[in-house]
């Protein structure tokens, strides 16, 4: 009798039910993980859209108060209520633009020496080297920037290049060379972005198929022109994206270059001449903003570097999908 | 899910418009944090040193425990004006408008120490202190005095080897007390600074680089040769910086310390009306042994307390701070009240009012 449940009317078959059980429960699961990943692919532009908009309504009185001169002035007197953030914009850019010149080359030099042509055993270690200046925290780079880099760019960087090199001639170098510089937050901004820079592209490239590279190599290419003319190409488009990433970094950086730059709101054709950044200036006067016009002047100069990194990428969107729809 | 997606969007738009007047950085109140302490203030960061000795000192002596975040003076004004905190503490007196959005009522100035800004310079060859007077030190931050051995600076220090150098110009990037009272002072005796980038916590400085708070500033006064720069007196006289005597209202030079403020202070207080809101400058003072940069630091209490407990508390911290913590500022390179002062102000907080609302 030990069989009796089976027999009673009505009763499903125990087999039934463990098969149907599963399939309905993983049907639930999948919806359930479908809401809940959806939500959070959601939450994150939401989050984007929230964050600009709570930052446009605080700088709006500032905003709307100066106007186009905002951007376009130079004046930032808190005192008499004008505010001209353009100083801190050119600074911003032009910091990052030198941070980059000097970073991509060196990356590319280092990702396709480790992914091309280091040996097996040298490549780890380097990597975790380079990688390894990721994790350094940005007030020690400042520190280092006032101990080494700057005693260093007074002398000999500095003389070598205005003096040994002419350059002292051209606008680019002329003035006095105090260290705290342009040059100085462009070359600090460099070693930071350095090894963004240089990790995405070492991966982009490892990802280049090997097929691509014995092609070439079958075509008679030397290594040079076998890296050249068949890995490069092919991974373009990755290594533009390494270069955004980078140039993101540059752009928000406030510590290292509050640090190094001088802190001056004047624009200089110098990079031996101090600058000033718009990170900078807002970690430099929040604390002590009282006044509501100055609270929303900084957060207006947020806005605007909210909007120039939005607008730098897109330019650089821009360019992959050129440099992609070209290559084809 | 979408209700909880909604929840929290509706509750980061209300924090929002919050966080930005409460200075986002220290937007929870000590007291939410910790159940033990009894009173939370927020401020000043230059007092910061001395208030922590105090406050240690205090609660090992009655066991009434204050925490004290030094966010700077602004951040101070704000988190007091908005009630966040039981007291606040300035370097800088606050403004008429900004005493008008103060959300407790009437606010009482209790001016605690006293600090002094010092002129801090590097030559090489140079071992006496320099003398400096006022307008001249404005003229030299004005970009005017360009050179070490201008014949301005040379006729106040004859037998002093001035080097034939451009000076470079170092100030504060970040807002601060110290660029407050030392504009304050500038804007009192230059009439060209007074017309030109004026007094505040930052101002249009016409040349010269920034460095963030007092170490960036005495950093690049230290690393270049020619560099004239102002720090506050603790700082200086910590790092053994070198101090330039100014000429002060009575016409003489003399160097900052703890005493000469002191000096500059019992100038002024003497001639107090007792109504007075103690919102004072003291820059410039009279005395004739006054150092003429130099300014009070405030701590700042709502007249009404309508918890009578909390308000008792931070009356008798404060009348403590007045008695015993006065006695330990010189230790710490703060200038103590004149004794005058210090008498008046304890019969003035008895007009803290307690467990009256508003």
């Amino acid at each position: 009798m030990t069989d009796a449940t089976a027999q009673l009317p009505g009763a499903i078959p125990p087999g039934a039910d463990r098969a149907a059980a599963p399939l309905r429960s993983s049907l639930y699961g999948d919806r359930i993980y479908q809401a809940v990943i959806t939500a959070f692919a959601v939450f994150i532009p939401l989050l984007l859209i929230l964050i600009a908009i709570s930052i446009g309504i605080a700088a709006w009185p500032a905003l709307s108060r100066s106007g186009l001169s905002f951007v376009t002035g130079s004046k930032w007197d808190v005192a008499a209520g004008e505010f001209g953030a353009a100083p801190a914009i050119y600074g911003t850019l032009v910091s990052s633009a030198i941070a980059l010149i000097l970073a991509t080359p060196l990356a590319l030099g280092v990702s396709i020496f480790l992914s091309e042509i280091a040996p097996k055993w040298l490549r780890q270690p380097v990597a975790f080297l380079v990688d390894l200046l990721a994790a350094i925290p940005s007030v020690v780079y400042g520190l280092w920037g006032v101990f080494v880099l700057i005693p260093l760019l007074r002398d000999p960087i500095g003389p070598f290049l205005s003096n040994t090199l002419g350059l002292g001639k051209t606008s680019l170098f002329s003035g006095p060379n105090y260290g705290y510089s342009m040059l100085a937050a462009g070359i600090i901004l460099a070693i930071m972005i350095l090894p963004f820079i240089s990790a995405v592209t070492r991966e982009i490239l490892m990802a280049v198929p090997r097929s691509q590279r014995e092609a070439a190599l079958a075509l008679g290419a030397t290594r040079w022109e076998m890296i050249r003319d068949a890995v490069l190409p092919y991974a373009r488009s990755g290594i533009i994206g390494a270069i955004i990433l980078g140039l993101g970094r540059a752009l928000g950086e406030t510590m290292a270059v509050t640090m190094l730059i001088g802190n001056r709101a004047e624009i200089s054709g110098s990079l031996f001449a101090p600058g000033y950044t718009m990170a900078s200036l807002i970690a430099n006067e929040f604390s002590e903003a009282t006044n509501d016009l100055h609270l929303s002047a900084l957060m207006a100069v947020g806005a605007v570097l909210f909007a120039v990194t939005l607008l730098v990428n897109a330019i650089a969107r821009w360019l992959v999908w050129r440099v992609t729809r070209a290559s084809r | 899910m979408k209700r909880f997606i909604f929840a929290v969007l509706a509750v980061a738009v209300a924090c929002s418009p919050d966080q930005s007047k409460n200075g986002g950085n220290a937007a929870t109140p000590a007291n939410q944090r910790s159940g033990s302490v009894d009173l939370t203030g927020a401020g000043a960061t230059f007092p910061y040193p001395l208030y922590s000795k105090w406050f240690s000192d205090y609660a090992a002596n009655t066991g009434v425990k204050i925490n004290y975040q030094s966010i700077g003076s602004g951040g101070g004004i704000r988190q007091f004006s908005e009630q966040t905190v039981d007291f606040g503490a300035t370097d800088g007196p606050m403004s008429d408008e900004e005493l008008s959005h103060a959300k407790g009522g009437a606010v009482l100035h209790v001016p605690t120490v006293l600090g002094g800004v010092v002129i801090t310079y590097n030559l090489t060859g140079v071992t006496q202190p320099l003398k400096l007077t006022g307008p001249l030190v404005a003229s030299i931050f004005l970009g005017q005095v360009k050179k070490w051995n201008d014949p301005a600076i040379a006729a106040l220090n004859p037998g002093v080897r001035l080097p034939s150098q451009d000076i470079l110009v170092v100030h504060r990037s970040d807002g601060s007390g110290t660029t407050y009272v030392f504009t304050d002072y500038l804007t009192a005796v230059s009439p060209d600074w007074s017309k030109g980038p004026k007094k505040g916590k930052e101002v249009p400085w016409p040349v010269g680089l920034g460095g963030k708070g007092n170490e960036g500033v005495s950093g690049l006064v230290k690393q270049t040769s020619g560099a004239v720069g102002y720090v506050e007196l603790a700082y200086a006289k910590q790092n053994g910086l070198p101090s330039a005597m100014i000429r002060n209202a009575a016409g003489n030079f003399i160097g900052p310390s703890t005493e000469t403020i002191t000096a500059a202070a019992s100038g002024v207080a003497d001639k107090l009306p007792p109504n007075t809101d103690y919102r004072i400058s003291i820059v410039n003072g009279p005395g004739a042994n006054a150092y003429p940069i130099s300014s009070f630091t405030w701590i700042l209490a709502y007249v009404n307390q309508p918890d009578s407990v909390k308000g008792r508390k931070l009356v008798d911290f404060l009348r403590w701070a007045l008695t015993d913590g006065e006695k330990e500022a010189t230790s710490l390179d703060y200038a103590p009240l004149p004794a005058s002062m210090t008498a008046q102000l304890k019969s003035r907080l008895d007009s803290i009012k307690l467990g009256v609302a508003r």
